[in-house]
């Protein structure tokens, strides 16, 4: 048994628990979309637009993709603590990370809302 | 740190490297942060494509024309498989953390239905969608 010293405001935790949340909730999305767009009658223009334009869908769809803004935060940010160690270089590769995905987000949601 | 001045035992060291490899949960592991760091990558190129599709039946028509191209489905065939893994693999690792399967022979057997069920559905979904 190792004797851990344990310091921090557990932001570790905080963001390990959120990775597993939203993607819990993307597991229950996909099966949902994916049965909702693989029934759709006709692979056109108006069915496919009408399956996000309604007000319960596109929520849904909206909790999807910032769900998928954390998760992918957290995935990438362990991918840069774990690959690159030069300090500067790291930071800049969170914040750009962080900036994309927040962009990402905005986005989505404008793509949903003009629906 | 305490834990420093505490005998380390002496461990033996294998590292042929002609003849160690990964392990199929190891190879899973791995391959779960590639597809997730492939689907980051081209995130934008998807958001892209989704707003195409949805916003009028002449962007429609472009996203046809777009997802039409060989180049273009080979690389959607390749995301189709990053999700897919990453959702199935996701699924494994939630279970590992309810403490599900955490022997080494129920983690090598499920570490090989990840890698079976999210290429089979892959080619399944993919010819369907081709």
């Amino acid at each position: 048994m190792v004797k851990r010293l344990v310091v921090g405001a557990h932001y570790g935790l905080r963001d390990w628990l959120a990775q597993r949340a939203t993607a819990t909730y993307m597991v229950l999305y996909t099966i949902v979309f994916a049965f909702a767009a693989l029934t759709l009658p006709k692979m056109d223009y108006e069915h496919w637009s009408a399956l996000f334009s309604g007000g319960l869908m596109r929520f849904l769809t909206f909790l999807f993709f910032m769900s998928l803004a954390y998760h992918a935060w957290v995935g990438v940010r362990d991918i840069w603590m774990d690959y690159v160690k030069p300090l500067g270089l790291r930071l800049a590769l969170h914040l750009i990370t962080l900036f994309l995905l927040v962009g990402y987000a905005g986005w989505a949601a404008k793509i949903l809302w003009r629906l | 740190m305490s834990e420093a001045s505490v005998a380390r035992k002496a461990r033996p060291k294998f590292l042929d490297l002609r003849e160690i490899r990964l392990p199929l949960p190891g190879i899973v592991s791995i391959l779960h942060r590639i597809s997730g760091a492939g689907l980051f990558l081209l995130l934008p190129f998807l958001l892209y494509l989704f707003d195409l599709s949805v916003s009028s039946p002449e962007t429609f028509a472009t996203y046809k024309a777009i997802v039409g191209h060989p180049l273009v489905k080979l690389i959607l065939f390749g995301l189709l498989w990053a999700y897919l893994h990453h959702f199935c693999a996701g699924i494994r690792f939630l279970l590992l953390d309810l403490h599900k399967g955490i022997e080494l022979e129920p983690a090598r057997q499920s570490a090989r239905l990840v890698l079976i069920v999210s290429l089979t559905l892959t080619v399944i979904l993919g010819v369907w969608l081709w």
